[in-house]
């Protein structure tokens, strides 16, 4: 797999070089409630990015403000040298932000074509684009979702239908095909089992090999350590650690992520990583041609 | 990159889906089979209901009904109500009465003022849905009020009698009774201009939702607004613009009862904003938004025009009309949950 080489092109060259978008000392308050403060973030085209912390440590305010679906109060948001202020997901989406959100990634009873094109619809040229061209959506779908290794026939499936994990894979799938250059995934393996996430973390790398920046959000740092090249940890909305990949192992991420208290039981399951009962196992045996996770530290 | 064993384990892989499910799975079934029932009851109770002069009849009050129907039910797919509907079509025909009698004696002026009234109005429930997100069923529960207060107040005030003036001897009002209260007779079979309309309506009703970009963004808006928003659809100019497109059906409708009548009764359309809500949910929309049809609607309006006229070709007391209305729409109901169901879970 490329993977590799990718990695490794991106860690020797310079750090302006193929830099996507980066946060500087960004914060935002709903109210009183600070959500986040200080935060910093950079991402590079082909990269990574995973931002992990507690539920409520701001990741997915983290995501809306860099998606525009909420505007920051505080600190500078830069994207491709400019620096920007979103007043609607629109203009994010216009400047090639996708994101595949935690709690409203579909509309789970439309047809899988029609909320692969939702918001990009494509019309008939002699008709003047006023009609839809449904079955060349329909089979651009196909398509787009074969190139990822999905194969899904019947397009006209609600997309409730599918699984947790396939959603994921189709609006993955729909960021890649509509030329994004920035991802978005709000913890996209939250609710899913070992094999899910498996395919859907396979389609992340996927994503990243189309030359794809990317930001994944989780609160698992196993999932996180298969497929990042730099980890942010936030902790009740401040920023808690900055790593790239060199610089930290699994057990340090997930030591950083946990704090002190759970720490003795964590390590505890982080010292037996061939018995079934640590996470991180059965997945890695899913993901054969992922990163060599277990060769690190 | 792919490994298919995991695919196909993980159910990516699917078969070709049964066409016969994919049927089973359409909004407008139930309506389709209830429609079939309902007719088969009155040829088999009543005589007269199979004369072909019934069927125009029959057609006519499918029509009132189906015009509202069609933007109604498009409205409820975007996933909102419009309580203000039926008395809607009276401030349509009052609007139009009152303004060619008062300030001109040309009828299309008080046509177009009019059509310009219930767009207003369409455009003012969207505003107030989208600027204070308050439920639509509180927004236009206040038009609603607010309108049946109106028609009533100003048309005592202008006019003196809860009724507006003749305007029959006007400039114009035999080309406007020609365009919206006409009639032809072809072999027996009369049919009123308002089924054109509704025939006209329910055709680009329905391509526009599943044949346009507009109609992809009414079913999302109605079936995750805020999905719909994330991926850039505009979703409350979507909704202004059906509350627009009920305006519009309030519009046409509004014009037949002025120009097959003459005068207008302000005190009229109470209730029926209903009728038009059974007709969508009865044609397979679904209460939460996201899914329905608009021939649907049109079944849901055919299935009313047989029921009412049918009750009484068949010597029925006619108190028992709403008995059957309530009964339909409890079962439609019902029915819309479970093809829902169906849907989501798909053909497997
Ligand atoms: N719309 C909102 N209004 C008010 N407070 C909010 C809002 N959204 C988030 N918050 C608060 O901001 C903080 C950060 O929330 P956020 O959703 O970003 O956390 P998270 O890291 O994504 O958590 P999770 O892992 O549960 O998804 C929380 O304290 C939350 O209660
Ligand atoms: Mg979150």
């Amino acid at each position: 797999m490329s993977g590799e080489t990718k990695i490794d092109e991106a860690k020797t060259d310079g750090p302006m070089n193929g830099e996507l978008l980066s946060l500087e000392g960004v914060g935002k308050s709903y109210g009183t409630v600070r959500a986040l403060q200080d935060v910093s973030l950079t991402l590079r085209a082909g990269e990574i990015s995973c931002v992990l912390g507690d539920n409520g440590a701001g990741k997915s305010t983290l995501i809306k403000i860099i998606s525009g679906l909420h505007r920051h109060d505080e600190g500078t948001y830069t994207l491709e040298g400019e620096e920007v202020r979103f007043d609607s997901p629109r203009q994010a989406l216009d400047r090639g932000i996708a994101t595949v959100y935690q709690d409203l990634a579909v509309v789970p009873l439309m047809p899988v074509w029609r909320n692969f094109f939702l918001g990009a619809e494509q019309g008939l040229r002699r008709w003047g684009g006023l009609r839809l061209d449904a079955d060349g959506m329909r089979a651009t779908t196909r398509e787009a979702l074969a190139k990822l290794g999905i194969d899904l026939h019947d397009v006209d499936r609600p997309i409730g239908t599918l699984s947790g994990g396939q959603r994921q894979c189709v609006a993955i799938a729909r960021a890649v095909h509509f030329g994004a250059k920035v991802l978005i995934l709000d913890e996209p393996t939250a609710a899913l089992g070992v094999k899910q996430s498996g395919v859907v973390l396979k389609y992340v790398t996927a994503a990243r090999d189309a030359g794809l920046g990317v930001v994944l959000i989780t609160h698992n740092p196993h999932h996180a350590y298969l497929v990042g090249d730099h980890f942010t940890l936030l902790k009740r909305g401040r920023m808690a650690g900055s790593h790239p990949r060199a610089e930290i192992g699994l057990e340090q991420l997930t030591t950083e992520m946990a704090g002190g208290s759970d720490l003795a039981e964590l390590s505890h399951e982080l010292a037996r990583p061939g018995l079934p009962d640590s996470p991180s196992d059965p997945l890695s045996d899913s993901l054969p041609d992922s990163r060599e996770e277990r060769s690190q530290p | 990159m792919s490994s298919p064993d995991l695919l196909a384990q993980d159910g990516l892989v699917q078969d070709r889906p049964a066409a016969l499910r994919r049927i089973l799975a359409r909004p407008e079934l139930g309506s389709l089979i209830a429609a079939v029932a309902v007719f088969l009851v009155f040829a088999v109770v009543a005589e007269p209901f199979l004369r072909v002069s019934s069927l125009g009849t029959v057609l006519y009050a499918a029509s009132t009904i189906g015009i509202m129907a069609v933007p109604v039910s498009l409205l409820m797919i975007g996933g909102e109500f419009d309580l203000s509907a039926g008395v809607l079509v009276t401030t349509a025909a009052l609007t139009s009465s009152m303004v060619s009698y008062q300030f001109t004696a040309v009828t299309w002026v008080g046509v177009l003022v009019s059509l310009a009234t219930t767009l207003a109005i369409g455009w003012f429930n969207g505003w107030m849905l989208g600027r204070t997100k308050l439920p639509s069923f509180i927004v236009t529960l206040g038009t609603f009020l607010m309108l049946t207060g109106a028609n009533l107040g100003l048309t005592k005030a202008i006019s003196g009698t809860v009724s507006t003036k003749s305007i029959a001897d006007m400039e114009g009002f035999e080309t406007c009774r020609r365009l919206f209260a006409s009639e032809v007779t072809v072999g027996g079979l009369t049919i009123k201009a308002t089924v054109w309309w509704w025939l006209g309506l329910l055709v680009i009703g329905s391509w526009v939702l599943m044949r346009t970009r507009f109609g992809n963004w009414i079913f999302a808006v109605g079936g995750d607004a805020a999905a719909a928003r994330a991926v850039g659809v505009p979703v409350a100019r979507t909704k202004t613009l059906l509350y627009l497109g009920v305006g519009f059906g309030a519009w046409v409708l509004g014009q037949h009862l002025l120009f097959s009548f003459d005068t207008v009764q302000s005190g009229e359309g109470v209730g029926n904003e209903l009728i038009y809500i059974v007709a969508a949910v009865i044609g397979g929309c679904l209460i939460t938004g996201g899914y329905g049809s608009v021939v649907g609607s049109a079944l849901g309006a055919l299935i009313f025009g047989m029921a009412s006229k049918g009750i009484i070709y068949a010597q029925w007391n006619p108190d028992w009309f709403k008995f059957f209305l309530g009964a339909m729409l409890l079962l439609a109901a019902l029915l819309n949950a479970y093809v829902k169901r169906r849907a989501e879970r798909g053909p497997r």
